[in-house]
């Protein structure tokens, strides 16, 4: 039952609760008109304090396509939160407005710590730092899905930077859970993935895995890649992020050691670790992801709030 | 030989590491004390070879949690009567709040101020905890 309940990390739900969010989301993108006013009277609060495109509008458009109203702040300068309220206090004071909230934050557990302050109201997290972004793994494996099937039994090439790559460590967590996968993270040195994420996850669930720094090599063992960005915001340091970010560039040459089933992933913006020309290619699936995104927050809504 | 007399009511911290009594004094704040305290260093021990001792000639309140969480091995002796009344063995605290603090810039610890430190064990063997927030690890034992 999710009624009532937050999503802050992918560890937040059972893998029996996923299937439940999966398959509606499956019927949402069958028969969207049919949810198109399932959630008439009700209000979704963004909160956002850190620029989003996707995530923001995607949950908005997924709210609005299920008859519902968006209040909320696109920037934090526009709210309370500019005179210095703590997360705690915006939270307990939009509990009072909404039945739903979502919120992105550039510290890492400020979702957590807002979820400790609610009494009712579901909070889903939509990206807390370098940390943890769980719907954008639901983004992720409603396209995976779509695309073959089922997420167990593949492997997952993941490149670029996998420290601060807030998606990666939230779809690694996930796919933790199934049985079969295989990971390939390929980053430089200084961008591999965290020690958590490493030790408390991978390996203690066993899942076979390799740190490597190349991609071509590795490009024909791949069902999916996972491109990210390498994100300045991330880095206190402008010389480290001028060094880092154009480690890894996608583009067609890479892409002929490429199986014809291996898809691409990104979980966007894209600055130039893809090559515009790769967006030709059939197996680039990033903006498919993209609209997966709002069919799958659509299903989260609905579930949260106990409508489906 | 060095005599240091038994006490009458009070705690004996024991089995500490050689070398870090003296950290732990200063943890329990023991230089204020009003009361008798001896740091016994470099004691022997048949298990440990060489050991530091607390003995504290008073009733005071000690978090076990917190020496669970620098050294599970440490052994705390309550005296009543001059004899030992109790025995207590530390544990590895599985949670533990407000005793370790995140270091992670990026932690929302270390903006909003009322937040508890909350950490929760990872690895009893390497005594690695991991922030309730961030997920960052620490490890904040005194090494052994």
């Amino acid at each position: 039952m999710l009624k009532g309940r937050c999503l802050i990390d992918p560890a937040d739900f059972t893998r029996e609760e996923f299937r439940e969010l999966f398959d509606l989301a499956h019927q949402i993108v069958a028969n969207p008109e049919k949810y198109s006013k399932s959630c008439e009277g009700k209000i979704l609060a963004t909160l956002f304090y850190e620029p989003s495109t996707r995530t923001r509008f995607s949950f908005e458009a997924a709210m609005l396509r299920l008859g519902g109203k968006v209040i909320g702040f696109s920037e934090p300068n526009s709210s309370s939160v500019a005179k210095g309220e703590s997360v705690a206090d915006t939270i307990r004071t939009i509990e009072c407005y909404a039945d739903i909230a979502v919120m992105r934050h550039p510290k890492e557990g400020a979702p957590r710590v807002a979820s400790q302050y609610l009494t009712t109201m579901p909070l889903i997290n939509a990206g807390d730092g370098g940390h943890q972004h769980p719907t954008q793994t639901l983004t992720d494996i409603l396209t995976i899905e779509r695309l073959k099937g089922s997420v167990e039994n593949k492997t997952y090439g993941f490149c670029g930077d996998l420290k601060f790559g807030r998606t990666v460590h939230s779809l690694i967590k996930f796919l933790s859970n199934y049985e079969g996968v295989k990971f390939i993270l390929i980053s430089p040195e200084e961008l591999r993935v965290p020690e958590y994420i490493r030790e408390e996850v991978i390996r203690k669930k066993g899942i076979p895995f390799e740190e490597v720094q190349q991609i071509e090599p590795y490009m024909n063992q791949l069902d999916f890649l996972y491109m990210t960005r390498v994100q300045r915001e991330r880095f206190f340091n402008e010389e480290d992020y001028i060094r880092l970010k154009d480690r890894f560039i996608l583009d067609m040459e890479k892409m002929k050691y490429a199986r014809e089933d291996t898809y691409i992933l990104h979980p966007l913006p894209r600055v130039n670790e893809i090559s515009i020309e790769v967006d030709k290619d059939p197996r680039a699936q990033y903006f498919a992801q993209a609209k997966n995104g709002m069919y799958v927050r659509m299903a989260l809504i609905l579930k949260l709030l106990g409508i489906y | 030989m060095l005599e240091v007399t038994s006490i009458e009511k009070g705690i004996v911290i024991d089995h500490i590491k050689a070398g870090f009594g003296i950290q732990l004094f200063n943890y329990l704040k023991l230089d204020n004390a009003e009361y008798n305290v001896a740091l016994i260093i470099n004691a022997f021990s048949k298990k440990q070879g060489r050991k530091d001792i607390i003995k504290i000639n008073n009733e005071i309140d000690i978090d076990y949690n917190f020496l669970g969480l620098l050294d599970p091995n440490i052994t705390i002796n309550v005296i009543e009567n001059g004899k030992i009344k109790e025995k207590v063995k530390l544990k590895v605290p599985t949670r533990v709040v407000n005793v370790i603090k995140c270091k992670n810039p990026r932690c929302i610890t270390s903006v909003e101020s009322y937040c508890d430190h909350v950490f929760h064990l990872v690895d009893e063997e390497k005594r690695t905890y991991r922030c309730e927030y961030c997920d960052d690890i620490v490890t904040p034992h005194i090494n052994r």
